[in-house]
């Protein structure tokens, strides 16, 4: 009984500097994604949206999902960023004004995805619950055979490379073909690159 | 006469790309200790040099790494990653069965560890080689940011 109790003390939630934290995290994320929705320069934009996944990452490393919270960091607000800025330069700066009818139906698929959304959280466990069926079957398993199995203390590594090895060779495949396919449509970059800049001397001339 | 005000972004970027690019083998070897592994490595080394490529230009970027390196690159890590299964399999395991790398007992964990190292390296080429292809793909077309756009 005593246990149960214990569990319910720690599952009632967390105490109130980090509840603070979540609410002004979680409410920079949602100003800088308004900002987003309302701004037209587009290297702004690139900036916002590589500092809502900055944002979105400290939230993460709030709900202890620091790996998660890395890869956002990495590719969200870094590699991101840096291709949409090079994907930018090679169009208009300023993004055209919708007409204010257009606006309506994004806006209430927004609003309806959203209250869904809501309604849906009523029936998760709660954050950090030990007994939800996330923490209880598959991952309990894991934690417990990992180190006999593979030796190493990460366990994230050892599912990702080691246990989903295979997946992971999908993954990487799937990167691999990426930029074989972006490479193949844009050019390789050093021959476009050259005439670009040959187009570029002969108009100062 | 050509005028460099960006200095304070170069000199600061100067000092940042060294750290970055350390931070991203700090974040490779030490995968299977600390969260983060080969996909984030390689975003992280490919940041060092797209940052380095937009501050001092294109051109100079692709003569630090060229982009044939960079795709060769990026070849190289895809099939090191197949290579460490293939190699299982020569062995007797099945594809990608690390037990099977090097010959040990069944209790012994070398073969998961150099498995993994060797694997983790393939992904880190790949993603770093994979990115900055990319990027030379879009940068490629437009050679500088011009000063109105900073």
């Amino acid at each position: 009984m005593s246990d149960v109790a214990n569990t319910a003390a720690q599952v009632a939630g967390p105490d109130l500097s980090v509840i603070l934290i979540d609410i002004s995290v979680l409410t920079m994320m949602a100003i800088t994604a308004i900002a987003i929705a309302r701004l037209r320069s587009l290297f702004a934009l690139v900036m916002l949206s590589g500092v809502y996944s900055l944002l979105s990452a400290t939230w993460f490393v709030i709900a202890d999902a620091v790996d998660v919270a890395f890869t956002e960091a990495a590719v969200g607000a870094g590699i991101s960023s840096a291709l949409i800025l090079g994907a930018m330069l090679l169009t208009v700066r300023v993004a055209k004004e919708d007409k204010p009818l257009k606006r309506i139906a994004p806006m209430l698929v927004v609003v309806i995805t959203g209250a869904i959304l809501f309604y849906a959280t009523i029936d998760l466990p709660g954050f950090g619950d030990p007994n939800s069926p996330a923490n209880s079957y598959l991952a309990q398993e894991f934690l417990q055979r990992n180190y006999g199995d593979i030796g190493i203390p990460n366990v994230v590594t050892s599912v990702l490379a080691s246990y989903r090895g295979f997946d992971t060779f999908g993954e990487v495949g799937v990167v691999f073909i990426a930029g074989v396919a972006v490479a193949l449509l844009l050019g390789f970059g050093e021959r476009s690159l050259s005439a670009s800049l040959k187009k570029k001397k002969g108009g100062e001339k | 006469m050509k005028t460099d005000h960006h200095v304070i972004l170069r000199v600061t970027a100067k000092f940042l790309i060294p750290i970055i690019t350390l931070y991203a083998f700090y974040v490779q070897f030490h995968g299977d200790y600390s969260p983060g592994g080969g996909f984030q490595a390689g975003v992280i080394f490919a940041v060092g040099i797209i940052l380095y490529a937009l501050i001092f230009g294109v051109v100079e970027a692709l003569r630090l790494v060229p982009a044939t390196f960079a795709r060769t690159l990026a070849l190289f890590g895809f099939l090191l990653y197949g290579s460490v299964g293939v190699w299982a399999m020569l062995n007797g395991g099945l594809f990608l069965d690390y037990d099977f790398v090097i010959p040990e007992g069944p209790d012994g964990h070398w073969g998961q560890h150099i498995g993994i190292i060797v694997i983790e390296l393939g992904v880190l080429f790949a993603v770093a080689g994979s990115m900055l292809t990319i990027f030379y793909a879009f940068a490629g077309r437009a050679p500088e940011i011009d000063d109105e756009d900073w």
